[in-house]
């Protein structure tokens, strides 16, 4: 199959553990630009337990919206344009259905190499079940038996800087091979050796025959002070890929479709906010959430740095449950405007649990499946915060770091019924400080562009200036720490027609100065005692700024957010926040 | 579209493969009939192992050590068996600890397998052995009724099915299970208490089937030394009419198996419940994969209908829109009360 940069239309892929889409991507007036989607329930589970059900049924609607064919008469890809039109030159993959991969990671100091593996894990679709350390108390035996317990399906081995001593790490080493060797060689784990470089020659040795796949990789801890896991999250895409290929069929001939280029949905995405933060430049952000069944992800990138973190116990489907280990049904009762029993909420769950791919059919459920949403991002955040890099930019560490960009996605909030509802579930759950962009990814196309991007850099940038995704609202949120109800800031849009609206802002408030999408115009905003909104305490701004389907938004309800105990005025409250969004 | 499948059956032909996790030994013989509870195959699948570090207890390099070390991958020893023997004229023998098997050598280091007993595999349904799958397993065949459900806490067992709910909604006393029930298979409504699930292990239950179970319990339910199958939901609900009226047309009917198995989505394994019955011809097969097609009878999985049957009889074209403003793909359904509602497809199952 030629490759992208040579042809014009793009059909990309993406395998879900819920849905199953098919976006195609095509030159108009000489840009790159998002055409249509077709999508259809996932078919990687029993009974079905081939993603070629899914996929043929995503491209076949995605055929019916374009009246373009890509599919023969024996739903068989069409690998080349033919001459009627038919056919698609290019093909890129992604996908994020499987059930969880246990992990075992090893390394030898546990808040240095093992935290480091930790971190590596967690960009994916991962549980880490047990973890190998030096400072383990436990016997070599111990060790052996607790990892063929664990029945891993992937071992990452870090520890050793480059060039240091290897001794400690040869004892690791020789346990993950111990232990290898004992399993049958149908239950041999992927291995991922990640650290002192000195060693991969003897790993490779030892544990290439072991294993039922061995990647070597840069080390992710070349010094003590220095993680490095760009390289390494590059294999760990590659293993995860090969893993899901033996263990759900149907994903090897997506893969040949795609020319071998399958990547997991997390690292596309995670690619495409590196990216983006490359072009924005240094000291603009960017943030990108993604609320799917399988997992919460977190992407942020900053000036071409990339965190990621990937939360299956957070996805919205089959693992809902794990959410309650975090959390109450209480908590989760707070985010609603009407009164609903933690009893219901805790039914609610579990009977999503059983059914992950149904969706709430009741105003009651909508709104319980979007307080689950919110409580699910929020603590996914809470736990990413304490692991983000400590040079990024803050106003203070308990909070959002400042993010300029904040790209959302997963059906919870695309789907959502009201772009104010999707506007709603962002800000209570990432309350965004200083001034943010807020998009919505309405398709889910993050992954789909950053597997294209593995062959066409031009396509995602131009996808993404061409409409493909929704401009939310422009969110100010200022630190404040007036009381209730003071002004805090003063903000007065002049349009280009000349209209000029002024808005006050008191602490607690939220507020709304719609701004039309393709509309620009001159927003100053005057903070009152030393509110910050990401330039320093008091400090005024002055700035051009784009319209958006809601506008801009003033949030003065505080950061963190502290929703009242009342149950009465906290309902009425969310009812109000709602109703000023537009419902 | 593609249409998830939940099996209530009065009569039919059931299929299991059933496998061990690795190669092993199978035991039962082409065509011959098991019971549920029998064990068809086992493995060595070993999680307990001893290393013995000759190196390090001699204070010596690993290459010295490794030429003392008297044992052999493979070989069977005893505790007490001498493993190797230090220099010089006060050196002690070092013996192993555990009976066992060497499974590895090398490096001055012994590995021994000390797990007292192999993995055992059980049949899970009664029926006949119409396939052996060399070192790994069996399908077995059986015909009769079929129950799916949805949540099962690990246990396997068999025994004669008695019906104690006798509407679809009870709700499970403790005191109702007395003496009287002891080792019979319980259709038992919904439990939302530990004493009954304490109740039925006292009176040696060999089962509960339940229409639902309170979420608070699901921990506990797993420590049950009995099988408890959930066919409806997790919370309090009635069970759905179609699976109470197979289970209670067959009350006190014998050999009853629950296979109280975690239901996985990816492997399609189910908690289920197998009433072998008398037949004459072998009925067909359930088919594993459907679409949607009007016509079907299916069961609503979500409020407000939730448990409730009906007929599908139309799959407009286009998105619908939900009271709440979801906007999806939509089937009409007509329940079984007469009702005709507008439901999202994804809420809907397939009653094979």
């Amino acid at each position: 199959m030629a490759s992208v940069i040579e042809s014009d239309s793009v059909l990309a892929l993406d395998i879900g553990s819920a849905t199953t889409r098919a976006m195609l991507f095509d030159v108009v007036e000489g840009r790159y630009r998002f055409v249509a989607i077709g999508q259809a329930s996932s078919s990687a589970h029993a009974p079905f337990n081939d993603v070629a059900h899914g996929v043929e049924g995503a491209i076949q609607k995605l055929q019916e919206i374009t009246g373009r064919i890509f599919l023969d008469s024996d739903r068989r890809l069409i690998a080349s344009v033919q001459a009627d039109g038919t056919g698609i030159e290019s093909v890129s993959a992604t996908i994020s259905a499987g059930a969880t991969l246990k992990v075992v990671v090893a390394g030898l100091l546990a808040d240095v190499s093992l935290e480091s593996a930790e971190n590596l894990a967690e960009s994916t679709y991962a549980q880490i079940v047990e973890k190998i350390s030096l400072n383990d108390p436990r016997k070599a035996e111990e060790q052996i038996d607790s990892i063929l317990k664990a029945n891993p399906d992937l071992i990452i081995i870090a520890g050793g800087t480059d060039n240091g001593a290897s001794q400690s790490l040869q004892k690791i080493i020789e346990i993950i091979g111990l232990t290898t060797y004992l399993m049958p060689s149908e239950k041999r784990p992927v291995i991922i050796f990640a650290g002192n470089k000195e060693m991969r020659n003897e790993v490779r040795e030892l544990l290439e025959p072991l294993s039922s796949g061995l990647y070597t990789t840069s080390n992710i801890r070349p010094s003590v002070e220095r993680e490095d896991l760009a390289h390494a999250r590059k294999e760990l895409a590659r293993a995860v890929v090969s893993i899901r290929k033996k263990q759900i069929p149907g994903v090897d001939e997506i893969d040949m479709w795609s020319g071998g280029h399958m990547l997991p949905s997390a690292f596309a995405e995670g690619r495409i906010i590196k990216l983006l933060s490359k072009l924005y430049g240094a000291g603009k952000a960017v943030l990108s959430v993604n609320l799917g069944a399988s997992a919460t992800t977190l992407n942020a990138g900053f000036s071409a740095r990339l965190f990621s973190k990937n939360y299956p116990q957070f996805g919205m489907g089959a693992s809902l449950t794990e959410l309650l280990k975090y959390t109450t049904a209480e908590d989760i009762a707070r985010w609603l405007t009407i009164d609903i029993s933690p009893q219901r909420i805790s039914n609610y769950i579990y009977t999503k649990a059983l059914y992950p791919n149904s969706i709430p059919a009741t105003k009651d459920d909508l709104q319980i499946e979007q307080a689950l949403g919110r409580e699910a991002l929020r603590i996914a955040l809470h736990e990413a915060q304490e692991k983000l890099p400590t040079d990024v930019p803050v106003l203070n560490k308990d909070l959002l770091p400042l993010f300029e960009i904040i790209l959302a996605g997963g059906s919870i909030i695309s789907n959502a019924p009201t772009l104010g509802q999707s506007l709603l579930i962002l800000l209570d759950a990432l309350q965004p400080v200083g001034i943010s962009t807020l998009i919505l990814d309405q398709n889910n196309l993050l992954p789909a562009l950053g597997a294209a991007a593995e062959l066409n850099s031009i396509l995602p940038v131009q996808a993404l200036e061409t409409g493909a995704f929704l401009n939310l609202a422009t969110v100010i949120a200022p630190i404040c720490s007036a009381r209730y109800g003071t002004n805090i800031l003063k903000a007065s849009l002049r349009r280009a027609d000349g209209s000029v609206t002024v808005v006050e802002l008191k602490q607690g408030g939220l507020e709304v100065l719609p701004l039309k999408i393709g509309e620009v115009a001159d927003l100053n905003l005057q903070p009152f005692h030393r509110a910050n909104i990401g330039h320093g305490a008091g400090r005024k701004v002055s700035m051009k700024v784009g319209g958006s389907a809601i506008g801009i938004v003033l949030d003065g309800r505080g950061r963190p957010l502290v929703l009242t105990s009342d149950d009465i005025r906290r309902r009425e409250l969310n009812k109000k926040w709602l109703w000023t969004l537009g419902g | 579209m593609l249409a998830p499948v939940t099996y209530n059956l009065a009569l039919t032909t059931i299929l299991r493969k059933r496998v061990l996790p690795v190669d092993g030994e199978v035991i039962p013989k082409l065509n011959q009939r098991v019971a549920a509870t029998d064990v068809i195959a086992e493995a060595s699948y070993s999680h307990s192992h001893h290393l013995i570090d000759v190196a390090r207890i001699l204070g010596i390099k690993p290459n010295v050590a490794e030429k003392l070390v008297s044992l052999h991958v493979g070989e069977e020893v005893s505790a007490g068996t001498v493993v190797a023997t230090g220099f010089g004229l006060f050196s002690k023998p070092i013996k192993v600890e555990h009976s066992g098997r060497v499974v590895a050598t090398g490096g001055g280091q012994v590995l021994l397998d000390i797990s007292q007993k192999d993995f055992q595999l059980k049949a899970g349904i009664s029926g006949e052995i119409i396939e052996i799958i060399p070192k790994r397993g069996v399908v077995i065949q059986e015909v009769g009724g079929l129950i799916q459900g949805v949540w099962g806490n690990g246990k396997i067992a068999r025994g004669r099915l008695h019906v104690l709910a006798q509407k679809p909604n009870e709700i499970l006393a403790a005191s109702q299970l007395d003496i009287s029930l002891r080792s019979l298979v319980l259709l038992a409504g919904s439990c939302q208490d530990t004493d009954s699930l304490k109740a039925a292990a006292d009176i040696t239950a060999r089962g509960l089937i339940l229409s639902s179970i309170h979420p608070m319990l699901l921990d506990f339910a797993r420590k049950m030394p009995y099988p408890i199958i959930v066919t409806d939901i997790i919370g309090q609900q009635a069970m759905n009419a179609s699976a109470y009226k197979i289970l209670s047309t067959n009350n006190q009917r014998e050999n009853v198996s629950l296979n109280a198995g975690a239901y996985n989505r990816y492997t399609g394994a189910r908690p289920e419940i197998v009433i072998p019955l008398p037949h004459a011809d072998i009925p067909p097969v359930p088919r594993d994969v459907d679409l949607f097609a009007p016509g079907q009878a299916v069961r609503l999985c979500r409020a407000p209908h939730a448990g409730a049957k009906g007929t599908l009889v139309n799959l407009p074209s286009g998105l619908k829109t939900l009271p709440n403003g979801l906007r999806v793909m939509a089937a009409e359904v007509k329940l079984d009360n007469g009702e005709r509602i507008t439901v999202p497809l994804v809420n809907l199952e397939v009653l094979g």
